[in-house]
């Protein structure tokens, strides 16, 4: 088999579908934003946009009559807004994996993707960050979490996690930001060259900074790129490590854990992966184009980083129950019989059927292929995820060391509207982002593209197909 | 200045080029013919384009560094003097500097300032933005985001003649060439 592979006789399957130019990678993407959009477009876009105003609706309810209205009391202080925080921030990381990690790790089909779920990663952290900052009960006080002189002569509390919160995912967003903004430059450039109005072309000229690109500026893009993509890789591990310390450092049973870290990373992964499925399996139907460079080789890379990110966190779900019996601590061992058959036990049961069964499915080739399989199974685990969030913010403060102080906790209609209004705002952004913006990196596409099948003279990146490929085997087009 | 004239109204000369193997093969032959003024432009980054050009720095990187340096010493700083010395609280009796916990906030701090370099660093070595460049008055030059790879012989570079820089690129066999207006 090694040999086989290095022979070159074993072919990897096609990172790109029909017969591609450099001139049709760019047509085909950067035409896009100057193309009359789908009808789905629209109707999305509307979904998108009425549960943003109930996200408005709901947060001007909350100003006015302040954290009461949600669920929350004790002894469950953190509800829906922590759950969804988590949530959120945990769907975000996949776009930083895809576009920082796995560009470290050269792998050739995160270029198709990447584009895309950063901009997944910055929509859904603003999302997340919009919890913390209205659960606060005083959200116009919020400036006090920053290190800022005040006649208060006070400081934030740097030894809490909730604050390393603060800067960990203020810090995440901004990187988040500027990467993808970076990585866009080039490809708003190649707009700007195709844009026939003179609006837009006004518009991406000054976004695109007067992009020339020239081989020097280049140069120091790749430098600037590949740098932030080495910050970013163990930006994310902390960010969701300090999200998950939040937790652990706490005393509470069922949080008090060395293993968290780890397994709320792993947790994130996998639950971003599922979003991006979530997201590109409907936007090639909206967008058939699409199809040429997200193939049905990329979806399978990414059914399986979800396999293998699923198993992680179904282990650990294995080694909580383990170590809380293990642990012959009172409480400990209460917390885990409490998850099982306590009375939420519904939601535990459908946490280990969403995140520890259906994912096995994805073992068998024949479902990674099946599009409206691996849909459902995507969202599925998106809830599985949810409920993972659920259990172990609810479930272990409903009942902690002494009984007199047990509650249960339920939403109100409040913390619905909520969650469902950002992920309408997400919804939003997405096909927001769709319609407006280059949704590949065409640059990168093209870099590939050349590196795969360009050389042995191909003029103008007409494959190949006897051409050395130097960085992996080329399928044949 | 006996050039001052052509020196305002010519920018260079661009030759244009179909795909990158024959860009890396003028640039080296440009390079080879003593030329040190010129840009090649791409449609993607081409690995070994800017080594053919003899072009190498190291700019961005070391702004980098000392962005992450300068950010992690903001971080610690910041919680270390809070600690201490603005409002040194004590807690039965614990270290006012407690480094590992200030761990985090360092390190985020540190990641924070060097994206800012990476970014800033990247357009402003770059001279962006650049609202205006002369090469942009090439119709042809459209291409250079799609699918054409083009050189340009800036007429600063004192090997610059109008004349004997044309029939250089003639010889590299472009598919066009032209002249770049100021």
């Amino acid at each position: 088999m090694q040999e086989a592979i290095r022979a070159g006789t074993v072919q990897e399957p096609p990172l790109f579908e029909g017969e591609q130019t450099y001139e049709r990678i760019t047509a085909q993407i950067g035409d896009i934003p100057f193309e009359k959009h789908p009808i789905g477009w629209t109707v999305m876009f509307g979904l998108g946009f009425t549960g943003t105003t109930l996200l408005v609706f709901a947060l001007c309810m909350l100003l006015l009559w302040g954290v009461g209205i949600w669920g929350v009391n004790q002894p469950v202080g953190w509800g829906f807004d922590i759950i969804n925080f988590v949530w959120w921030i945990g769907i975000g990381h996949a776009g930083t994996l895809i576009s920082a990690i796995l560009l470290l790790l050269r792998q050739g089909w995160r270029m198709s993707i990447n584009r895309f779920a950063e901009a997944m990663t910055i929509f859904a952290v603003m999302c997340a960050g919009l919890f913390p900052a209205v659960h606060t009960g005083r959200p116009w006080v919020d400036y006090w979490l920053l290190p800022i002189p005040n006649w208060l002569a006070v400081w934030p509390q740097f030894r809490s996690p909730l604050e390393w919160d603060v800067f960990a995912v203020s810090t995440y967003f901004t990187v988040s930001v500027l990467f993808w903004y970076m990585g866009l430059i080039p490809d708003l450039a190649a707009v700007r060259d195709r844009a026939k109005s003179h609006l837009a072309k006004v518009i991406s000229g000054i976004l695109s900074w007067g992009w020339r690109n020239s081989a020097v500026h280049w140069m120091r893009f790749e430098s600037a790129y590949l740098l932030l993509a080495g910050l970013s890789t163990p930006l994310v591990l902390s960010v969701h490590s300090v999200v998950s310390l939040d937790f652990a450092i706490s005393i509470v049973p069922g949080w008090h854990v060395t293993i968290f870290p780890p397994y709320f990373v792993a947790g994130a992964i996998y639950s971003g992966f599922a979003m991006v499925l979530t997201l590109v399996i409907p936007f090639r139907i909206l967008y058939p184009k699409l199809r040429e460079y997200i193939t049905m080789h990329h979806i399978d890379m990414m059914a399986k980083v979800m396999l293998a990110t699923g198993l992680i966190v179904f282990y650990g779900y294995m080694m909580e129950a383990f170590f809380g019996f293990y642990s012959a601590n009172m409480f400990e061992k209460y917390m885990i019989t409490n998850r099982m058959f306590g009375p939420y036990w519904p939601v535990y049961w459908a946490l280990i059927f969403c995140n520890g069964v259906v994912p096995q499915l994805l073992w068998f080739r024949k479902v990674r292929h099946h599009l409206w399989l691996l849909f459902i199974i995507s969202l599925i685990v998106n809830v599985g995820m949810w409920l993972e969030r659920f259990v172990i913010v609810v479930v272990s403060l409903h009942r902690d060391f002494t009984p007199s102080g047990w509650g249960m906790y339920g939403p109100t209609i409040w913390d619905v509207a909520t969650y469902v209004g950002t992920i309408g705002f997400f919804v939003m952004m997405m096909f927001l982002f769709a319609r407006f913006v280059p949704m590949l990196a065409m640059a990168e596409l093209k870099d590939l593209w050349y590196r795969l099948y360009g050389h042995g003279g191909g003029h103008n990146g007409h494959a190949k197909t006897e051409a050395p490929a130097p960085t992996r085997t080329g399928g044949g087009v | 200045m006996a050039h001052a004239a052509v020196v305002s109204r010519v920018y260079g000369m661009m030759a244009e080029f179909d795909s990158p193997e024959a860009l890396i093969k003028a640039a080296q032959q440009t390079r080879l013919e003593g030329y040190r003024r010129f840009d090649c432009y791409t449609p993607f980054p081409i690995h070994g384009l800017t080594d053919a050009m003899g072009v190498r720095e190291a700019k961005v990187p070391w702004t980098v560094f000392i962005c992450g340096l300068i950010g992690a010493m903001f971080g610690f700083g910041l919680q270390v003097y809070t600690s201490t010395i603005d409002y040194p609280l004590n807690v039965g009796g614990r270290d006012l500097i407690s480094w590992p916990y200030f761990i985090p906030i360092t390190f985020e701090c540190m990641v924070l300032f060097t994206a800012f370099g990476a970014f800033i660093g990247m357009l402003a070595y770059n001279g962006l933005p650049a609202p205006y460049h002369p090469v942009f008055n090439v119709p042809q030059f459209a291409r250079s985001s799609v699918d054409r790879f083009f050189l340009c012989i800036e007429a600063r570079d004192p090997k610059f003649d109008p004349e004997r820089t044309r029939a250089f690129l003639q010889s590299l066999n472009p598919i066009s060439i032209s002249e770049v207006e100021e």
